[in-house]
């Protein structure tokens, strides 16, 4: 795994974490089936917090966060997001899901819209703000992303960098809280990898409130501002990235970081 | 060393050779000719035969086509005037061409209706099939069902409106109370169409079609293409979204709708249309009270849709099964709910994959409207089978007319067909 260190130097002044609680996760487990995939999770993140989930593939991290936005269903224990218990109840999980967004490994743009669609439906329809005003803050947050010119070309025509950007700023478009982020470099290649995760550096210098499954470590370095490592699971450890990297406690840490970084 | 070598082989052009015809036999007529009819010994052989074969078929049917008579009043009389030379008897089209358009029990004075609802037909699915027209064309093709239906069966003008009204009541039930519950929208939207219907039907006085503005008549009147076509029609328009509505149904987490539909689907499939049919004209009247009189239109219409619509439910079930799980999830995430993550996000993509398969169902669905000539309903097929063959003027005249009913139907389907493939077209957007 490549260490893709940013070249430029990252702005901490608005990385700040507040006492404020984002999400909450009390004594959660997961089945699939008669598999035991999350084991007694127990997570709390505060607003501002710039989480990475790291971990070999298997141990339950995608699992994790997706149940967090009710994309998985947990069977046990509790999970508070922004203030809404994650319940069975419909109205709850739609409130959570417009004010989570959530940025997935193949992007998932919606292939039949054009970008500036892709960008201004949930917007539309679920926030319901007026046409013209999303499509200003659509055009605004694809500026942020630097691809405002492909506004009106179709997904298939962007490369993998450019249509992970896009599937960003559909998600910033619904002014989310909290943001997650499922292995979002892993299809890419090289070259794009460093213009997404430079996107994602952009939207921690805001302050936003990022959980992130990445096997990108630079990013973890420099962005993060706490590590966790799970494994068959559980939850290993968890530390600052700097301690995490340079001094991990446990040996399933340090057997996953010799062979993640050691060469 | 190399010094006069590496001259020898150093070569710069100082002049552009000027770009010259290629030799004759490399362009034109010639080059394809050799190129796709005479390439090796077996493709000129088999040119040859392709050939040969064109000529036997033409040589036999050009002089039928072209020694064809139009005028006469029977067959009789059109082998007289050929005096036994090769030649079609077209005289049968033209001396009963009101019979095989209209049927023959359709008033002649009134068939300016039907023909003016074809003309309107065009107009009203025009929005639909065509989005990039103005949507407030649409308002028009949402009253056309219901003028159609006063042109063609005329009657009192208050039946349509009746209905009218109950559909425009149900559908502002349903904006109004499915916001905050789809259920309750729903149900109440069924509920007050139905109150409509039955109220407005009492409102109707007993003899309000006797003297109407149109002459009614009845649905056993109608006959000949006019018949197909309004079958066709309203079956396709129908079965289309009770088919996504069963695609959708047999994908949901509820058990008991998922089976309804699991078990409607099935069932329907396995079940040839024709014993349908049969169970329309002959059977279907134990399922309504003893003394209503379901109009036999109706109820074929009813089962040639519910047919069709199983196979249509199947053709896009295939179109959201081969939709990428991402794309409910990218839709869920954004906090859609159902509904919206369905029309926005599923059923455009799962449509377009769907689009050959649904124009297959609607093209068999509008050939297998000549099966209604079995349960004696005189659609085209039945008029030439029936009154037209059987009449002692046109008793043998099979190849003209059911010439003819192939050529209506293949003008229509192949219509369909370019229409689909045009589709496909303009809703490619995926560029890979």
């Amino acid at each position: 795994m490549s260490e893709l260190m940013s070249d430029r130097a990252i702005d901490r002044s608005k990385m700040q974490v507040s006492d404020e609680v984002a999400i909450e996760i009390t004594n959660m487990n997961k089945w699939y089936g008669s598999f035991h995939v999350l084991r007694d999770i127990n997570l709390t993140v505060n607003q501002g917090e710039r989480i990475v989930i790291a971990g070999p593939s298997g141990s339950g991290k995608s699992t994790l966060i997706r149940c967090l936005n009710a994309l998985e269903e947990h069977q046990q224990g509790k999970i508070v997001v922004d203030g809404t218990e994650l319940s069975n109840d419909l109205k709850n999980i739609d409130k959570i899901r417009s004010e989570v967004g959530m940025v997935f490994q193949h992007f998932n743009l919606f292939p039949h819209l054009t970008i500036l669609e892709n960008c201004t439906l949930a917007p539309i329809w679920v926030r319901k703000t007026p046409k013209k005003e999303a499509e200003e803050r659509a055009m605004h947050f694809l500026e942020k992303v630097k691809i405002p010119e492909q506004a009106h070309k179709y997904p298939g025509m962007l490369s993998g960098g450019q249509q992970q950007r896009v599937a960003i700023a559909r998600s910033l478009c619904m002014m989310p809280r909290i943001m997650l982020f499922d292995e979002p470099t892993s299809a890419l290649d090289p070259e794009m990898i460093k213009e997404v995760l430079d996107t994602m550096i952009e939207l921690a210098e805001e302050g936003m409130t990022m959980l992130c499954v990445t096997h990108e470590m630079g990013f973890a370095r420099q962005v993060a501002n706490r590590v966790i490592f799970m494994d068959a699971g559980q939850i290993v450890e968890q530390n600052e990235p700097e301690e995490f990297f340079n001094n991990p406690k446990s040996d399933r840490t340090k057997l996953f970081l010799s062979q993640i970084l050691g060469h | 060393m190399s010094d006069t070598h590496a001259h020898s082989i150093a070569f710069v052009r100082d002049t552009e050779i000027p770009p010259s015809p290629p030799p004759a036999g490399e362009t034109g007529a010639v080059k394809w000719l050799r190129e796709n009819l005479f390439s090796n010994a077996v493709n000129s052989a088999l040119t040859i035969a392709s050939l040969l074969v064109i000529y036997i078929l033409l040589s036999k049917t050009l002089p039928w086509l072209l020694n064809g008579v139009w005028t006469t009043n029977s067959l009789a009389e059109c082998r007289e005037v050929l005096q036994g030379k090769t030649g079609a008897c077209f005289s049968v089209l033209t001396e009963r061409w009101n019979q095989l358009l209209y049927g023959f029990k359709y008033p002649s004075d009134q068939y300016w209706r039907p023909n003016l609802a074809l003309v309107l037909l065009l107009f009203a699915i025009a929005p639909v099939l065509f989005f990039d027209l103005p949507r407030k064309l649409l308002a028009f093709t949402a009253i056309y069902p219901f003028l159609a239906f006063w042109l063609i069966w005329g009657g009192t003008i208050l039946a349509p409106i009746v209905a009218l009204v109950g559909f425009a009541a149900g559908a502002f039930v349903f904006q109004t109370y499915g916001k905050s519950s789809f259920a309750v929208g729903f149900f109440g939207a069924i509920a007050a169409a139905f109150a409509v219907w039955i109220i407005g039907g009492m409102l109707i006085p007993d003899g309000a079609s006797d003297n109407a503005m149109l002459q009614a008549v009845p649905s056993r009147d109608l006959g000949g293409f006019m018949l197909n076509l309004m079958l066709g029609v309203t079956c396709v328009s129908l079965s289309l979204p009770l088919g996504i509505a069963l695609a959708l149904g047999r994908q949901s987490d509820m058990p008991l709708i998922k089976w309804m539909c699991v078990v409607f689907i099935e069932f329907v499939r396995g079940v040839p249309l024709i014993t349908l049919l049969f169970v329309a004209s002959v059977m279907l009247a134990y399922f309504f009270p003893p003394e209503s009189t379901v109009d036999l239109f109706l109820r074929v219409v009813i089962m040639i849709t519910m047919f069709s619509a199983a196979y249509i439910a199947e053709v896009i079930r295939g179109g959201l099964a081969a939709l990428p799980k991402g794309q409910y999830e990218a839709a869920d995430s954004l906090g859609l709910d159902y509904p919206q993550a369905m029309r926005l996000i599923i059923l455009p993509q799962a449509l377009k994959i769907s689009i050959p398969g649904i124009v297959n169902v609607a093209v068999g669905l509008f050939k297998d409207t000549t099966l209604v000539s079995v349960i004696s309903m005189f659609d085209l097929v039945g008029m030439i089978r029936g009154p037209i063959l059987a009449s002692t003027e046109w008793n043998g005249v099979y190849w003209e007319l059911l010439g003819f009913a192939a050529l209506l139907f293949f003008v229509v389907c192949y219509g369909i067909s370019q229409y689909s493939q045009w589709l496909e077209r303009r809703l490619a957007t995926d560029h890979r």
